[in-house]
């Protein structure tokens, strides 16, 4: 129980994030209307999602330098959950961009990007999948975890800020926090990003450890 | 600095003695060309500078791909590990960059004299297009050469080369397709000093990655 409170702690944050995610007050602004509350939900996800790569890269580097298989094991876990959570961000993004820019995939860099991202982390599975020995997967998939985050970064931080983008903070776009985010809506946000974060880290350790009792009864 | 150019000059070398690889590789980027060319029915003037760009970019990676896809496999196993033993793994990586960089450099622009000539030439500023060419062959090489290390080590290479190397290549080949429009439509040189630092800053991290990340992987 004792290393167990964050997980309370996700159901709760997550459970008001639900509640009032959907019921509080939002302010109203034109073309977005209700569909405002989109940001208790695809914005974290996508937060949690960069914070999941970030983890697998830790336990990649953490791997290549002990040769600890158990790291392996972590990282490519972290990897799945990041790759479910980009599938979510991108269904909620899309639901809201055709709402919003009246087209579920409109032609913008940042959506570019991302989708490159996820061709480059189904890539890494594909690769994972064509070796037999397990150290050998192991450090050759590292290596490439650590290549592919080293793209993922300037794809998603840097390339969409230089040129046109529709998403807010980039191409000269006010991002949220300046315009149309008030203190009310910032009480769920916060909240919902911690929330989604924590799920995300528990559903990878619940996988580690399927992997690992697997590993044990074979 | 020794070592370095005895492996260059081993590289090269080796690429001598085996010229059909090299002619084969020439041959791929002017028929590739040829087919291009002959796809839009001999109306290649009614092409858009931006078609035109875009086409000449994409015949240029798959052209990378193939070419640096082999700079790992040509050498048997055994060969290898004879090398690995007499020099360092810095060295080693460092030395193919350099190699496939100039590779590149021939192969493309052998590529571009040719498209110019069967495709015309609507290059406004050809001195920037040019340079355009030499980064993307230093950037194209330097990000391929560590996933074609990466690809060697799996089992059915081919594939794998080609879809661990795309989404990897995509950034530097945004740029240089942004940078070649600029040149194409003869910008003023100084508009494009953004895409050039970008592209020269991406090429250090993949250098430098490469660098760091090449002695875990030949040891597998």
């Amino acid at each position: 129980m004792k290393n167990n409170w964050w997980k309370i702690v996700a159901v709760l944050l997550l459970t008001y994030t639900l509640y009032f995610g959907l019921m509080g007050t939002v302010p109203r602004r034109a073309i977005l209307n209700e569909s405002i509350r989109n940001v208790y939900f695809h914005v974290p996800m996508w937060f949690a999602m960069i914070a999941m790569l970030t983890t697998s890269l830790v336990y990649a580097i953490k791997y290549l330098r002990t040769n600890d298989l158990q790291y392996d094991l972590k990282s490519v876990e972290f990897t799945n959950v990041a790759i479910l959570l980009g599938i979510l961000g991108c269904a909620t993004g899309s639901l809201w961009a055709s709402v919003t820019w009246g087209d579920p995939w409109p032609s913008d860099p940042k959506l570019n990007s991302v989708a490159i991202s996820m061709l480059m982390y189904f890539a890494y599975l594909i690769l994972r999948g064509s070796f037999d020995d397990e150290q050998r997967r192991a450090r050759i998939s590292a290596v490439y975890n650590i290549l592919a985050y080293a793209v993922f970064i300037p794809l998603i931080f840097i390339l969409p800020r230089l040129t046109d983008s529709l998403h807010p903070g980039n191409g000269g776009n006010p991002a949220f926090s300046e315009l149309d985010m008030d203190n009310q809506m910032r009480r769920i946000f916060y909240p919902a990003v911690i929330g989604w974060g924590l799920l995300g880290t528990w559903m990878a350790t619940v996988r580690v450890r399927v992997r690992m009792l697997e590993e044990q009864a074979d | 600095m020794q070592e370095l150019r005895t492996l260059i000059g081993k590289e090269i070398t080796l690429e001598w003695r085996q010229r059909y690889a090299l002619n084969g590789m020439l041959l791929y980027i002017v028929s590739t060309v040829f087919v291009c060319y002959l796809s839009f029915k001999l109306k290649a003037n009614q092409l858009t500078p931006i078609t035109w760009n875009t086409l000449f970019w994409i015949i240029i990676l798959f052209t990378a791909v193939n070419a640096i896809s082999k700079s790992f496999t040509q050498e048997r196993a055994g060969r290898l590990l004879y090398y690995y033993t007499i020099a360092s793994p810095q060295g080693i990586i460092l030395s193919k960059i350099i190699y496939n960089s100039g590779l590149m450099l021939v192969l493309s622009l052998t590529g571009f004299g040719f498209y110019a000539f069967v495709m015309g030439n609507p290059v406004g500023d050809l001195w920037m297009y040019l340079v355009t060419i030499f980064l993307s062959s230093i950037g194209f090489a330097s990000s391929l050469t560590m996933v074609a290390g990466i690809a060697s080590k799996a089992e059915n290479n081919g594939a794998l080369m080609a879809i661990l190397s795309f989404p990897v290549i995509i950034p530097m080949l945004l740029m240089v397709m942004k940078l070649a429009k600029n040149a194409l439509d003869g910008l003023d040189r100084g508009s494009s000093s953004e895409e050039v630092m970008i592209l020269l800053a991406l090429d250090a991290i993949v250098v430098s990655l490469s660098l760091i990340l090449f002695p875990y992987l030949w040891r597998s």
